[in-house]
């Protein structure tokens, strides 16, 4: 009984962190109908970032985050300026692959400078328990991913729906035509969406690199993470990526119970696919349009 | 003096010559009404105005400067203004907010400034009620007035309607006329493209009548219903059918 209690309360405190990897993807793809493929990949150089600030320069990880989304923000700026607007109103698969394009360079040039060995940003938080009675214990670190995840993403959803700034970014979403003859630079507004969608990532990439291991070739697996969030929680819908994290979490680690760890991963993949079946536009979505 | 001067206008989509040579010139604070057959071109004339297609010939003179190859978003800075055939408002954002982009976007003001004058234009629009209502559930008669009311609220010299008046009550016609009427008398221009033939009468200064890829007659409204022209286009557009 309270491993299963264990198993509900970790995988709650994943889905925060689920949450946050897949926010930016949902963010990107609400706004400019493109799946970006490179999400993944920006998250780690972002923890990449972070570690060598953190361990090498700053000596301070706070401090290091800042620095490493100030980069990331200018990185996405120039990639969203000057490759993917260049071809975003040829359709959506020239966007599509410019962002693969991206991906692969991140990936090779993370090879490249940092070889393909494991690292990790170490986190003092990451080996103590808030709370840790004989039946059930709560990992300080995951209690602290599943705090930032949330607040991330509702920090986000205020500035969306709240903030003129995000009005401008909601218009340029419904109709980009309309906005751009009231003089709202829509590719403007795009690389500003990429530039949130990305400080989202940032901020992802150091809870993943404090709380697992990675390597040059690990974005992939967050995309892939990022993907099912996104499905489960509705395309574009950021507070569905709360809810989309949450049960991917949970289904992953209830199936680890059940069935045992080695299904955990599957477990979670099947159940998007069952979702993308019964429910194609994800469980949050309205009905667009 | 003519704020718009069009000539030689132009546009094919591969071998579907859509528009021939449309030439025609806007007045200041005139409504000018353009009529015509359904695929006559007047959508995509309007279009290629706006800056959404490019000619294959022709110029648009406005205010002086030739603006034919100019953006749609530079364009929208110089004062024009559109509604659509299909309204299409900002369904994500309230009316209030899609009042508000026009006013912030389109006329450069501040938010604050913004607010005080969306609220002017909701309720000139009758949409004040339902300013915190999103667009995308708003009804069709609401989502015509706030096309228009977005469009004011960018501060537009001249203003282009597609079809505003179809699919709406007479009544409501008459409330939609009654704004151009009050914009008119602020200095805006209009082009109002309308099937609707009684609002080409009561609404208009001149009438255009689109055919065949050109500006086949124009003139004072009568005078332009009751031509021999126009009578021929819509015989021979009843013949098509
Ligand atoms: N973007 C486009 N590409 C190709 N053909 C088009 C396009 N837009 C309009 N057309 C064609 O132009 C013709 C005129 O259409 P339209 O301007 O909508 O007529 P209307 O006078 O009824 O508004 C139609 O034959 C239509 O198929
Ligand atoms: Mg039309």
């Amino acid at each position: 009984m309270y491993i299963i209690i264990q198993s509900v309360i970790t995988g709650i405190l994943l889905g925060g962190l689920y949450a946050v990897i897949g926010v930016g993807m949902s963010l990107v793809f609400g706004i400019m109908r493109l799946t970006n493929i490179a999400h993944g990949d920006l998250m780690i150089l972002a923890s990449y970032f972070t570690m060598l600030f953190a361990m090498e320069i700053v000596g301070n990880v706070f401090l290091a985050l800042l620095i490493t989304i100030v980069l990331m923000l200018i990185l996405s700026f120039l990639i969203q300026t000057f490759l993917v607007n260049r071809v975003i109103d040829k359709g959506p698969e020239p966007s599509l692959l410019v962002m693969f394009g991206v991906s692969i360079i991140i990936r090779n040039a993370l090879i490249l400078i940092f070889g393909a060995n494991n690292r990790t940003i170490p986190n003092p938080l990451s080996t103590t328990n808030i709370l840790n009675s004989p039946n059930i214990s709560i990992s300080g670190g995951y209690l602290v991913n599943f705090i930032v995840g949330v607040a991330v993403v509702l920090v986000l959803m205020f500035i969306i729906q709240k903030t003129y700034f995000g009005m401008s970014i909601r218009a340029t979403a419904s109709n980009r035509m309309g906005a751009e003859l009231l003089g709202v630079n829509t590719k403007r507004i795009f690389a500003y969406t990429l530039c949130l969608a990305v400080a989202t990532a940032s901020i992802a990439g150091l809870l993943i690199g404090q709380t697992f291991v990675f390597y040059p070739s690990t974005g992939p697996q967050y995309l892939i993470t990022a993907f099912g969030v996104v499905v489960i929680g509705g395309m574009g819908s950021l507070g569905g990526t709360l809810v989309g994290g949450i049960l991917l979490g949970l289904v992953q680690l209830l199936s680890a119970h059940f069935f045992g760890t080695g299904w955990q991963t599957i477990a979670g993949y099947v159940f998007m696919l069952v979702i993308l079946t019964i429910r194609p536009q994800g469980i949050f979505a309205k009905a667009r349009r | 003096m003519a704020i718009l001067s069009v000539s030689g206008l132009a546009i094919s989509f591969g071998s579907n010559h859509v528009l021939k040579s449309v030439n025609f010139e806007l007045n200041e604070t005139e409504v000018l009404g353009v009529i015509g057959p359904n695929g006559a071109g007047k959508t995509v004339m309007l279009n290629i105005l706006t800056g959404l297609l490019k000619p294959t010939a022709g110029s648009i003179v406005y205010m002086g400067a030739d603006i034919t190859g100019k953006s749609l978003y530079d364009r929208g800075r110089m004062g024009f203004g559109r509604t659509f055939q299909i309204p299409r408002p900002f369904e994500k954002l309230t009316a209030y907010e899609n009042v508000m982009v026009g006013g912030i976007f389109g006329d450069g003001l501040s938010e604050k400034a913004a607010g005080s004058k969306a609220s002017e234009i909701l309720e000139l629009i009758g949409l004040y009620p339902k300013a915190g209502v999103f667009a995308g559930k708003l009804g069709l008669l609401d989502r015509k007035r706030l096309e228009i009311g977005v469009a004011l609220a960018s501060n537009p010299k001249i203003l282009l309607f597609d079809e505003v008046a179809g699919g709406l009550t007479e009544s409501e016609v008459v409330e939609i006329l009654n704004i151009v009427l009050k914009l008119k008398a602020d200095g805006v221009s209009f082009i109002w493209i309308e099937h609707v033939l009684k609002t080409m009468l009561e609404g208009t200064d001149r009438v255009m009548c689109l055919a065949q890829g050109r500006d086949v007659v124009c003139g004072l409204p009568a005078e332009v219903l009751a031509s021999k022209e126009v009578s021929e286009v819509y015989l021979g557009a009843d013949e098509d059918e």
